[in-house]
């Protein structure tokens, strides 16, 4: 068997390169013979896991359904593991907004108006805050749902999506958009969402991003060492710290699921993957 | 049990107007283990303290409409980079660009600085040069009566020309040599870097009034000859800043206080003077600074004295096939020394320029033997100095 571990990460940006290298550099150092693969969606990235491309990959929370889908339906539950993620990642909620002159009051006033949301693929911009507004009783099927498709197959990790739905709301061609929380004070500042002109709606309860998922028969002990080394890192340690900023994190933590239900609950409600992981979204090109 | 809490209240100050601010400052002062509770009445405050606390590592805690904000991990560990009163002996490429004393935040980028020990840039008097030569700066639009009446012979004003022109490009090679040093050198040592900046603004300032006198009559520049540029490539070229400091400084500089004097006694026309006398009182602060240096350093490495005697010899080996200072140059300053064109003046104007030639070799040996040359090392050296006197 293979003493390498090699693990899959989505090419969504540039810094994806810096980041992985600097990864790699510090495994290296560590003793730990770690290499990564570059896929440009997650779908694709996903299927590599259950063809023994990768042992791990750094999957998006839809990415992590899939898999989990998928393992459930090979019977390998037990392998596909979500084993660490970022501080960052945790406790994360969308929020929709709304033009402050637009006289919608309630989540029911919505209802048959025009909502600006992210890309199809998007958990934090699309797909959570619709099902968040479907738990709350708005009939989904009654809104005019504006997509803004910004690179799709990358599950929303292009921030270019939000900014263009929030966008759209300040210039009065729709009536909601559908953006992170963390983004809200992003758009403030830049200017994007103009201050005092659009308030917050609604704010969906919270759920967590991205983590760590081994693919099915990934070798024990190396992803035990991999863990070990993630978690032992210190944002104290000046040699480690500048890989934590660029991937935007304080700390690692254990990988934990309970943050996906909500993400789960849109996915069958919006029919994006089967219960065996297959992709089923009408119109999702990547 | 209850954790203890302190309270901040931001009444309607919200992230997007700097809440940010009041919020650090309370975690700041929290004590291990307490945690921050934020009251505030900003619609948005609960969404955007989640996003900021989330990006910075602090937990937060929602809990029935209150905001519980810690416990804080202790802050990124950070070290001082020396005190500001006095440099470290070595600066790490880490201090970087921080103001010496600073708490300089651990994992900073390294920075490529090859000046960084204090044996190899410092002068004790780097502080106060630099402070005199703030104090000493001069507006060459005021400083100088450009409108001053003269009127010259054609041919004694040609004389002028090719004596500022030659004057110019020894100033570019001035400005051009510490201001390369300058950014090798890391700014831990900010006397050093001030007094090389400040040089550096001395000499522009020199090319400039040399530059406005050859143009003043409506002339062009005169001749630039091979054997002067080549003494100036040998200065431009050396890659050491010690060496440099004893070439350009002490041996280049100081030669320079001389003909500047010179050309203040000599000069046929009252804005020439005038030049001269004040580049002259800014070039003595130059090799002041070049003294202090070499002093220092020669205390801190003793080999550095033998590698300083080698680097004369070596120029001079080196310029030994050139001519040195332009026959131009050499005979326009004995026209101006001379003042007319009957042979007793040529005669007098000779002997004053071998009178000026002497009296920088002395000045040189003399310089030489206050950095601790014996009297034979400091002859030879002090002889070995190029013809083109820079
Ligand atoms: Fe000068
Ligand atoms: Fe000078």
């Amino acid at each position: 068997m293979s003493e390498k571990l090699t693990m899959g990460a989505v090419a969504y940006a540039s810094k994806v390169v810096t980041i992985w290298e600097g990864f790699k550099g510090y495994f290296a150092a560590n003793g730990l013979d770690f290499d990564y693969v570059l896929y440009s969606n997650y779908e694709r990235q996903v299927e590599a896991q259950f063809a023994g491309e990768v042992q791990l990959a750094w999957n998006s929370p839809l990415a992590w359904l899939r898999a989990e889908r998928m393992a459930a339906a090979r019977g390998v539950s037990d392998q596909v593991k979500a084993i660490a993620m970022r501080d960052a990642d945790q406790d994360l909620t969308s929020v929709i907004l709304v033009r402050a002159d637009s006289g919608i009051r309630s989540v029911a006033d919505l209802a048959g108006k025009r909502i600006g949301v992210g890309a199809i693929d998007s958990p934090q911009a699309t797909l959570i805050p619709l099902q968040w507004l479907r738990e709350q009783g708005v009939d989904t099927a009654s809104l005019q749902i504006v997509r803004n498709e910004v690179l799709a197959g990358k599950h929303g990790d292009h921030i270019g999506g939000e900014r263009d739905a929030a966008r759209a709301l300040a210039a009065g061609e729709v009536d909601a958009a559908c953006i992170i929380d963390g983004n809200h004070l992003l758009f403030t500042k830049e200017g994007t969402l103009p201050p005092g002109r659009v308030e917050v709606l609604a704010r969906t309860a919270p759920y967590d991003h991205c983590n760590f998922t081994t693919s099915p028969g990934a070798p024990a002990a190396l992803i035990d060492r991999f863990v070990t080394l993630l978690l032992g890192m210190s944002y104290d340690d000046p040699q480690v710290r500048p890989l934590l900023d660029l991937e935007g994190l304080r700390a690692w933590r254990p990988g934990r699921v309970s943050g996906y239900p909500l993400l789960d609950r849109a996915v069958t409600a919006s029919g994006f993957y089967d219960a065996a992981g297959a992709v089923k979204a009408d119109g999702y090109r990547y | 049990m209850a954790i203890a809490t302190e309270t901040l209240d931001l009444g309607d100050l919200g992230f997007d107007r700097g809440a940010h601010l009041l919020i650090r400052r309370a975690l700041a002062r929290l004590a291990p283990g307490q945690r921050l509770r934020v009251h505030g009445s900003h619609r948005e405050l609960a969404l955007h303290l989640a996003g900021w606390c989330r990006g910075r590592g602090v937990a937060l805690e929602e809990a029935e409409g209150a905001l519980l904000l810690g416990p804080c991990a202790a802050l990124a560990r950070t070290e001082q980079s020396g005190t500001p009163a006095r440099p470290a002996e070595s600066a790490p490429a880490t201090w970087g660009m921080a103001a010496r004393g600073a708490d300089v935040e651990l994992g900073a980028p390294a920075y490529h600085f090859p000046l960084a020990t204090k044996a190899e840039v410092w002068a004790e008097e780097a502080g106060r040069l630099y402070a005199q030569a703030v104090a000493g700066q001069w507006d060459p639009d005021s400083a100088i009566d450009w409108n001053a009446p003269f009127e010259l012979p054609d041919e004694v004003e040609d004389a002028v020309v090719q004596v500022m022109t030659y004057l110019v490009e020894n100033e570019n090679a001035a400005l051009l040599v510490p201001a390369r040093f300058l950014g090798q050198l890391h700014p831990h040592f900010r006397e050093v870097m001030q007094c090389l900046a400040i040089t550096v603004a001395d000499e522009a300032r020199h090319v400039e009034v040399f530059s406005r006198r050859i143009a003043l009559r409506g002339r062009k520049p005169g001749l630039s000859s091979v054997g002067g540029q080549a003494s100036l490539k040998t200065l431009f070229d050396t890659a050491d800043f010690s060496v440099s400091s004893l070439l350009l400084a002490v041996l280049g500089e100081g030669s320079f206080v001389n003909l500047l004097n010179f050309l203040n006694l000599y000069a046929p026309d009252p804005v020439t003077r005038q030049i001269c006398r004040l580049a002259a009182r800014d070039e003595a602060r130059h090799v002041a600074f070049g003294m202090s240096h070499l002093a220092w350093h020669m205390a801190e490495d003793p080999s550095l004295r033998h590698r300083l005697e080698t680097a004369v010899e070596a120029r001079y080996d080196a310029l030994a096939d050139t001519d040195g200072l332009n026959e131009e140059v050499f005979d326009a300053l004995i026209l101006l020394a001379a003042g007319a064109f009957d042979p007793a003046a040529i005669a007098t104007g000779y002997q004053r320029v071998q009178d000026l030639v002497r009296e920088m070799s002395d000045g040189r040996r003399a310089r030489l033997m206050k950095l601790g040359f014996s009297l034979p090392e400091a002859q030879a050296m002090a002889e070995r100095h190029t013809r083109n006197f820079m």
